[in-house]
């Protein structure tokens, strides 16, 4: 056990896993010699050397589609995208081939690969390198999409990512990258892709929310607790998609109240999809109207602004105040 | 026989005309006027202090990430030169000295640095395109604009930049195609500053140059010493007039190199070594073109140094300016604009919400 970041958490199982196996290789704009800009590959290529910790070329589109190619050929790529702004200029690689490669082919052919990318605002960072764009990927059926929290969960999570038959969209929360440290056993530990987390139990509203957005809720449900009394069970989705609703479901009607959170743009974010699926199986338990609390509708502004962008626990305090009050 | 050469009436020019020691290629020397040329002196002095100063801002936490454009100075300002004010400039993200020489006040420059939209209240009138911060994305768009010139017949130009490291994009590959199936007035000027990030221009291609590429595609692709402000200009100049005189785009590849980190966020260290750093450092392209200027006695120390003392007052003039604004545009709410031209309902009811939460919080919280 040693207490880790979220970048040393993730460089440990990607060190790891191809220690275990020779065909997961690692690939990337600056994720050999530099390490990755955010070091979450450092020292790759000095123990697996320039081969599996492959700088290449500047080419989104290039890094995505060799890499779909490799997985078909029976690797296991784990591809760095290195801010998810710029995954776009691969969309067509990820929606026309990595995620239908089975299907068209009746199960001939997979794509077992791992797309990192770091997301998410909260670092002062320049335009394309703040956005939230989560509901894109969980949007395209055959993809996954998977979201850490935190150190010891991103390590985990990222483990069975490189192990899943499937293409997985693995976005960091950048913000978390080195917020805080955790426990992170050395064996190795894994964790379900599609199975949220419950991190509290509670009995009086159920919050749900994922990524760099769990820190803001957990102390809005800290807030709650304190100050009015109120005993908030937390859900960590870790999964958007295919998403697992069944533990949000029992939570609901054991609640009757529900508060969704993501940093994502609202309309037709993750949050609207959890919300039908509530309103689908849950309905008549609810006590109240399920409330989101999400970024807004527009393009994340540049930083001197992104702390009013961005939920924080205060927004979070007041829908579930009003939520709890109906 | 089914094994003969194709005959390709291609070939790639490398043009240097002042060397780094400062030895001037007499015959290939470009007329430029007097006035001209101190300009562009000033604007390489300005371009380098700015450049210093801003560094310096980043370090104290006054503003935010931004790329440096050390060394630079010859491959971008020698390509505007060519242009009229009326042509556009579409850049990646490290054009701003160029931008700067095109009228973009440093206060845009430093506002956008600090993380504030609103900088962009600032280039009023220019018809250059904004910052390009996905690589390679904008080579495109120039192409757009020059078929838009060409289709109403007008004498404009459209010259984008990009670096090395953007050759790799499928973007500037096809840019590059549809300007010379199209036969528009496009200028392609990479600034090869030898380095995207950490990896090095001999890992982003094969190619033994960049300007060859344009080759393929058919249009004419020069090489110059980027750090050589005359060939730059020369190159460009010749480009122009191609383009104007309806004969379609052509490709520039400058030499120079990137002096200092890829951004701010970035170390250099970890990956290049410092001679080569060094080595470039004596190809300095102020330098040789101060010494050629003091030869053609355009230039004399007191003069340079008055104005390094008036380059500096100006540049501090602009960074206090620039944090009034700061002050000044210190609203949140400005995120909702300019989503839409018409804001839509949903979005005014959120605007509505911050607003509300703004007052609540008496500001104090939420701001950045």
């Amino acid at each position: 056990m040693a207490k880790m970041t979220m970048v040393q958490a993730l460089n440990l199982a990607l060190r790891q896993e191809m220690q275990k196996d020779d065909s997961v290789i690692v690939l990337g704009e600056d994720v050999g010699r530099d390490g990755g800009v955010f070091r979450v590959t450092d020292g790759l290529i000095d123990e697996f050397g320039e081969d599996r910790a492959l700088d290449t070329p500047l080419a989104e589109s290039g890094i995505v589609g060799m890499s779909i190619g490799m997985a078909i050929y029976g690797l296991k790529p784990v591809c760095e995208i290195q801010f998810s702004g710029f995954a776009y200029l691969a969309f067509h690689q990820i929606e026309c081939h990595a995620s239908r490669m089975r299907w068209r082919t009746r199960g001939r052919l997979t794509v077992p690969m791992v797309l990192r990318a770091p997301y998410g605002g909260g670092v002062r960072a320049l335009e394309h390198h703040s956005e939230s764009r989560e509901a894109f990927w969980a949007h395209i059926p055959g993809l996954k999409m998977v979201i850490p929290s935190g150190p010891r969960n991103a390590r985990a999570l990222l483990v069975s990512a490189i192990r899943d038959p499937d293409p997985v969209i693995f976005y960091e929360p950048k913000a978390v990258y080195r917020a805080f440290r955790e426990e992170v056993p050395d064996e190795e530990e894994t964790l379900p892709l599609g199975k949220p987390h419950r991190v509290q139990e509670g009995k009086d509203l159920t919050l749900i929310s994922y990524g760099a957005m769990m820190r803001p809720t957990v102390e809005a449900a800290l807030e709650l607790k304190e100050k009015d009394g109120v005993e908030a069970e937390i859900i960590d989705l870790m999964t958007i998609s295919p998403l697992d609703d069944a533990m949000l479901v029992e939570s609901v009607k054991k609640t009757g109240r529900a508060v969704i959170v993501h940093e994502a743009p609202r309309s037709f974010g993750p949050g609207a999809e959890l919300v039908s699926r509530l309103m689908e199986k849950a309905f008549f338990y609810l006590e109240a109207p399920i409330a989101r609390v999400a970024g807004f509708d527009v393009v994340i502004p540049l930083f001197s602004k992104e702390k009013a962008y961005l939920p924080g626990p205060q927004r979070i305090l007041q829908a579930a105040r009003k939520v709890l009050s109906i | 026989m089914p094994r003969n050469t194709v005959d390709l009436p291609y070939h790639v020019e490398h043009l240097s005309i002042l060397d780094e020691k400062g030895q001037l290629d007499k015959e290939l020397e470009p007329r430029i006027p007097d006035d001209l040329l101190l300009g562009l002196y000033r604007a390489m002095v300005l371009g380098r202090r700015f450049d210093e100063r801003v560094l310096s801002l980043q370090r104290q936490g006054r503003i935010g990430t931004f790329a440096p454009t050390t060394g630079q100075e010859a491959s971008q300002l020698g390509a505007v030169a060519a242009l009229e004010p009326s042509d556009f400039v579409v850049p990646s993200f490290r054009e701003t000295i160029a931008q700067i020489y095109r009228g973009a006040p440093m206060e845009s420059v430093i506002l956008s640095f600090a993380g504030y939209n609103e900088s962009a209240f600032l280039v009023e009138k220019a018809k250059d395109l904004p910052n390009s911060v996905p690589v390679g994305s904008q080579v495109l768009h120039a192409v757009g604009i020059a078929w838009g010139i060409k289709y109403r017949k007008e004498k404009g130009v459209a010259m984008t930049f990009f670096g090395d490291g953007g050759t790799s994009e499928g973007d500037f590959h096809e840019g590059m195609n549809f300007a010379a199936v199209y036969q528009v007035p496009a200028i392609f000027v990479c600034q090869n500053n030898q380095w995207a990030i950490s990896v090095p221009r001999s890992k982003q291609t094969r190619s033994k140059t960049l300007a060859q590429k344009a080759l393929a595609y058919g249009m004419p692709g020069i090489q110059v010493d980027g750090n050589d402000i005359l060939a730059v200009y020369a190159a460009a100049a010749e480009a122009v007039e191609r383009a104007r005189s309806g004969e379609g785009p052509t490709m520039i590849e400058c030499e120079t190199y990137r002096m200092m980190m890829h951004t701010t966020a970035d170390d250099p260290k970890r990956y290049r070594k410092e001679e080569e750093v060094e080595g470039w450092r004596k190809r300095d392209p102020i330098e040789r073109f101060q010494k050629y200027l003091k030869d053609k006695g355009l230039l004399s120390d007191e003069k340079i140094q008055a104005m390094e003392s008036e380059v500096k007052e100006e540049i501090q003039s602009a960074v206090d300016h620039a944090e009034e604004l700061m002050k000044k545009y210190n609203d949140p709410l400005e995120m909702f604009e300019h989503v839409y031209e018409e804001m839509p309902p949903y979005l005014e009811e959120q605007r509505e919400q911050l607003k509300q939460e703004l007052a609540e919080s008496g500001q104090e919280e939420t701001h950045g």
